[in-house]
Formats: structure tokens, sequence, C-alpha cells
């Protein structure tokens, strides 16, 4: 696929279910609704930027939704009672997944693998910290997540904030491109006399900041957090990838493109909810949207030889 | 031939297996030092009947993941859902529709395996979304159907499940019939050749007359059928059908393939290793439990040995 059609999917499908949504509710089309409709979709974009650099590097993180989970208890519990320590813990769970990251380079590891012990390891310690649910968001996050910008919401105001930096830092810089090198040909970065080993922790090291910030961010919005409030957000996080245009393999992803795949699957959450779905089918209702979308990627992609050579590499 | 043979049990700590084995023995051992020996009947039985479950869709996933990367079946809980809650609303407690429930489970299969094929092979869509997108319309289906009702499976039925012939229980059975049938189907058939070259190279495997697209459709389907047959089976086995009974295998079903010593990169599997894991995944947390820990330290440990695992055995030089 063409970089510059790359984005154009991502950017057509949350028209057009925006569009949908308007039709089908006129008063979500202020600033109330809006903050409204996208409140939620700020843990799930970043989340979804975690994930990416992930992908960036051909893994796959399955631990996502349970990092995302237990950084919420440890914001919930230690952030607020002991600010110091739980900054402390935080930045030892970026460490751990770059540790993670370096392992799973050194030892040729299958990530799939190691992330999805890992999702058992970060689910266990969230229990351990918050075996029912509880705890409360320290008051300076609560602020942050519900400060009111003139004009736009702030939902929408960090989206945009998020994907411009994350492109900064991924499309435009040279860290950036290296780190999207080792997708796409890990051999010859390492032959140009490029530690591998220390890319992948750092992308692994950026999976988990931003994975804080995720977890962080949900718990400003909920003002409490249990240990598996965002389970399910490993999935939606490699679905909004994917359909932002990114890839599987090759280094090929879109930080802009990963945060309009997130808004896309929360909006579909609301989109069914103003449809008066009946609730049996919300969830397979969802699987449908996101079925469709990347049925229409096929229009995207015309090369398909190109597409199989990527599929079965 | 003498020397053959002893060089042959010589060979046995270096099979990517052995280590599931040892690992689920070990397990074993340090429950029952707990209890001094008491109550080990009761442990091995109750392992041989949980791993029956996590054995069969870890055969099905098995299948799946030698196709090689990218490939894998996350559609397998759903599944299980689907086939238990209609067969067992179809068969309503009815002695004599026990086996049209099985065929009516089997159909399930059959047709969430074709549907995921047709996603991935027709819209081009990487099979790990496609599988995943699908499972929530067959959540959805499974929801609409049942509407949280609860029905017994048939008294027949139920017995069989819970029942056991010469002290093996029968759910045992049935896994290890189907563990030796894919053995034979992966190791002696030209079907399972195929599946491991589609793994190795499908370029190779293209060029060379394989017909990929069939190899890869029979897999997806094979995952499905065997993921709706152990949704009708623990359906019956615990009294009903639930809406969240296959979420734990999802984690499951990837993790006996992989603490197996199948390779992930695909082209490379073993059966003996799906069962040495699936007994290993329930013998740790029956271990865990019985040392009386919390639910957040059997989860930890639960991770820390998949990764021990799984670098132990990368270490023998089988990773690409």
């Amino acid at each position: 696929m063409n970089g510059k059609y790359r984005i154009l999917l991502p950017v057509l499908s949350l028209t057009v279910l925006l569009a949908a949504v308007f039709y089908l509710q006129p008063r979500a089309m202020s600033y109330f609704g809006l903050n409204l409709l996208f409140n939620l979709a700020v843990p799930i974009a970043l989340a979804t930027i975690a994930q990416m650099m992930i992908i960036m590097v051909n893994d796959i993180d399955l631990s996502v939704g349970t990092f995302v989970s237990f950084v919420a208890c440890v914001t919930a519990t230690f952030l607020n009672d002991a600010p110091l320590l739980g900054v402390a813990i935080l930045l030892a769970s970026i460490l751990a997944y770059a540790a993670i990251g370096a392992l799973i380079h050194i030892r040729q590891l299958p990530a799939i693998v190691v992330t999805l012990g890992m999702s058992f390891v970060w689910g266990g310690l969230a229990v351990l910290l918050l075996p029912s649910p509880g705890g409360a968001a320290p008051a300076w996050i609560r602020t942050v997540m519900t400060v009111k910008p003139p004009l736009v919401p702030m939902a929408v105001v960090a989206c945009v904030v998020i994907a411009g930096l994350t492109h900064l830092l991924i499309m435009r810089s040279s860290t950036g491109t290296l780190l999207r090198a080792v997708g796409g040909n890990a051999q010859a970065v390492a032959r140009s006399g490029w530690s591998v080993t220390k890319l992948k922790a750092g992308a692994y090291a950026l999976a988990g900041f931003f994975g804080v910030l995720a977890g962080v961010c949900l718990v400003g919005l909920t003002t409490s957090a249990d240990a598996n409030i965002a389970l399910r957000y490993t999935l939606l996080s490699i679905a909004g990838v994917i359909l932002g245009g990114g890839e599987f393999t090759g280094g090929r992803v879109s930080p802009v493109g990963a945060v309009l795949g997130a808004l896309t699957l929360a909006l579909a959450g609301s989109f069914l909810s103003f449809m008066r779905l009946s609730p049996d089918w919300q969830i397979g209702a969802q699987g449908a949207i996101l079925i469709l979308v990347l049925a229409v990627r096929l229009i995207f992609s015309r090369r398909g030889r190109k597409w199989k050579g990527a599929e079965n590499g | 031939m003498d020397n053959s043979r002893l060089s042959t049990v010589l060979a046995i700590p270096k099979r990517p297996w052995f280590w599931a084995f040892a690992a689920s023995a070990i397990a074993y051992l340090a429950t029952l030092s707990l209890t001094e020996g008491r109550g080990g009947g009761e442990l091995l039985s109750a392992a041989l009947t949980f791993a029956s479950f996590s054995a069969i869709v870890g055969l099905g996933q098995m299948f799946v993941i030698t196709l090689g990367p990218g490939n894998v079946d996350l559609s397998i809980p759903a599944t299980m859902t689907l086939a238990g809650t209609l067969s067992l609303k179809f068969m309503d407690g009815a002695a004599d529709l026990i086996l049209p429930g099985l065929a009516l489970a089997i159909a399930v299969g059959i047709s969430t395996g074709i549907f995921n094929y047709l996603l991935i092979r027709l819209l081009r869509i990487p099979p790990i979304i496609a599988t995943l997108s699908a499972s929530f319309l067959y959540q959805s289906l499974a929801i609409w159907w049942n509407r949280g009702l609860r029905i017994k499976p048939p008294e027949a039925l139920a017995d069989f499940s819970t029942g056991s012939i010469a002290g093996l229980p029968n759910l045992t059975i049935i896994g290890v019939l189907i563990a030796l049938l894919s053995w034979v189907v992966l190791e002696r058939s030209i079907f399972g050749r195929w599946v491991s070259a589609f793994g190795q190279n499908t370029r190779a495997a293209r060029l060379s007359g394989i017909p990929v697209e069939t190899v890869r459709a029979v897999t997806y389907v094979l995952s499905a059928v065997l993921a709706s047959f152990t949704g009708y089976l623990l359906a019956s086995f615990s009294g009903g059908a639930a809406l969240n009974m296959g979420t734990e295998y999802l984690l499951i079903s990837i993790a006996v393939v992989v603490i197996g010593g199948c390779s992930i990169a695909g082209g490379n599997s073993n059966v003996p290793g799906i069962w040495g894991g699936a007994l290993l995944m329930f013998l740790v947390v029956s271990m865990l439990n019985s040392y009386g820990f919390g639910a957040g330290v059997r989860l930890i440990m639960t991770g820390a040995i998949i990764i021990a695992i799984v670098a132990a055995a990368s270490g023998k030089g089988r990773s690409a």
C-alpha cells in the first residue's frame, strides 16, 4: 500500500461513522456531545500507540490490556497515596518492558509467547494490588482529564496532540526511522553498526511508556480502578493499529492512522448504542464493523501480489 | 538394534516435549509432598480430565500455528461457546438427541471454520484480526440464541462426560485418541506434510504443487471443529453451557502449543507436547492452589513458568 493512501482508509471510516452518529443523534454535534463520544477514546488511543511500537518491530504484544490494568491499579493506589513510590513503580514497569524487549531479541524468543506470559504476570500483580475494585484517582490527574479547553473538547485536543507528537517521533525523527528499520530489515540495521538489542529495548520501553500513560488517563476518567479494567484493550489495540493502515510485518505503521483507528473503534461502540441495537448484538456488530472496514481496505490495495507476499512472508 | 534403541532413549531429554512432561511431574510431586501422598489418584484423574479440554483445543491451535507466522485462531473460545449453547439448547435434555446434538456442534465448527477462512482468503484480512472479529459475531450469536438460559445436558451424556473406564476418565480417552489421530495426520499423512511445508516456506510449497489454499482452509476448519467438539464436551461435563465458558481457553490453547515445544514460527510441531503442556497448565495451578497462594501469585507464577519454559527450550537450538 502506498504511504499516501494508507492514511485514507482510517480517515474515511472515521468520517463515515461520525456522520452516521450525527445523523442518528444530531445533539452529539456539540462540545458536550463530542466530549462524551470521545472521552474513553483517549486511553484506547494511547494503548493503540503502545501496541504500534511493538508491531513496528515485527512483534505483537498480548499483554497491553493487563499492563494498562496494572498501571491503573498502581495509579489508583500508590500514585494517590505515596506519589514518589508510585512514580518509581511506574518507571520500573517501563524498564521491565525494555528488559522484555531485550530478552526477546537476545534469546530470539517468539514475542507472542513472552508477552502472553507477561500478561499473566501483570494480571497477577494487578490482582495483588487491588483484589476488589476500588482506589481513588489522584486529584491532579482528575483535573487534567476533566479540563475544558475553549472551542474543542479535551478528548479531541488530547488525540490530536498524541497523534502529532508520535508522528514527529516515529515518522520524522532519526530514532523513529531506525526503529521502523528494525521492523523492515533488522539484519541491515545490525550490519550498519546499530545495536538491534538496544533499539528493540527502546521500542518496548516506548510501548511501556504509552501503556503507562493509557492507564493513568483511564483512572483519571473512571476515578477508580480494578484488576480487569482494561482487558479488552489488547484486542482493541491490535485492531486499531491494523485499522489505521499498519501491517504486522515490515515496520509499516502509521501513528496518525493508529489514533484514528482507535477513535473509530471507540466511536463504533457509541454508534451502536445510538442505533438502539439489541444488547445481544452489540459485540457482534462491533465485529461486523471491523470486518466491513477491513473489507474496504481491499479497494485501497490494488496490488494483490504484494499483499500475498507480505502475508506469507 | 540395541544401540539404536539406547540412543533413542538417551535422546528423549532433547525432545522438545520432554520439558513439559518433566515440569508436570515436578508440579505433581510438589503437590503430593504437601499432602504426604494422599489424594494422588484424585489429583491425577482431575488433571487428566481437565487437561483433555486444553489438549483438544490445543491440537487445533497447533495445526493453525504450524501454518507459520501470523496464523493463529482467536475464535476458539467463541466457537466453543456457540457450539456448547446451540447443541445443549437443541438437545434440551433429551437422551435420543445426543448424537444429532453432537452433529450440530460439529456443523457449527465447520461453519465457523469456513467463515474464518473466507475472511482470510477473500477479504485478505490478517488471520489474527479475521478470527478476532469473527469471534465477536459468534459470541453475539450465542448470546442471542441462548438468552442466558442454562439448559442441562441429557443425563446419559452428563454421566458419560464425567465417567471413566477402568480408572481412566472417558474424556481423557477421547483426548488421547484425538491426539493419536492428530499425530498420524501430522507425521504420517500427506496432508500433515503439506501443513508443515506450508509453515516452512509457503512459496516453495506452492511452487512444488501443494494445494496451499486447500491446506489452509482445511486447517482452519479442523481447528474450529475441535473447538466446537470441546465446547460440546465441556458444556456436558459442567452441567450446562455458559457464555463465558470458553474465555480461558484462548490463552491456554496458545500456551499449550508453545509449552509443548512447537515452533511458533511454524512448520515444526509435535503432538505429545500438547498433552504435556495441557497437564502442566492444570498441575501448576493446582500446586499453587494447594500451597495456599492467592489468585495474584498464581497468575504471576503461571506467567513466569511460561516464559521460563520458552526461554529454556529455545536454548536447545530450536529457534529460528
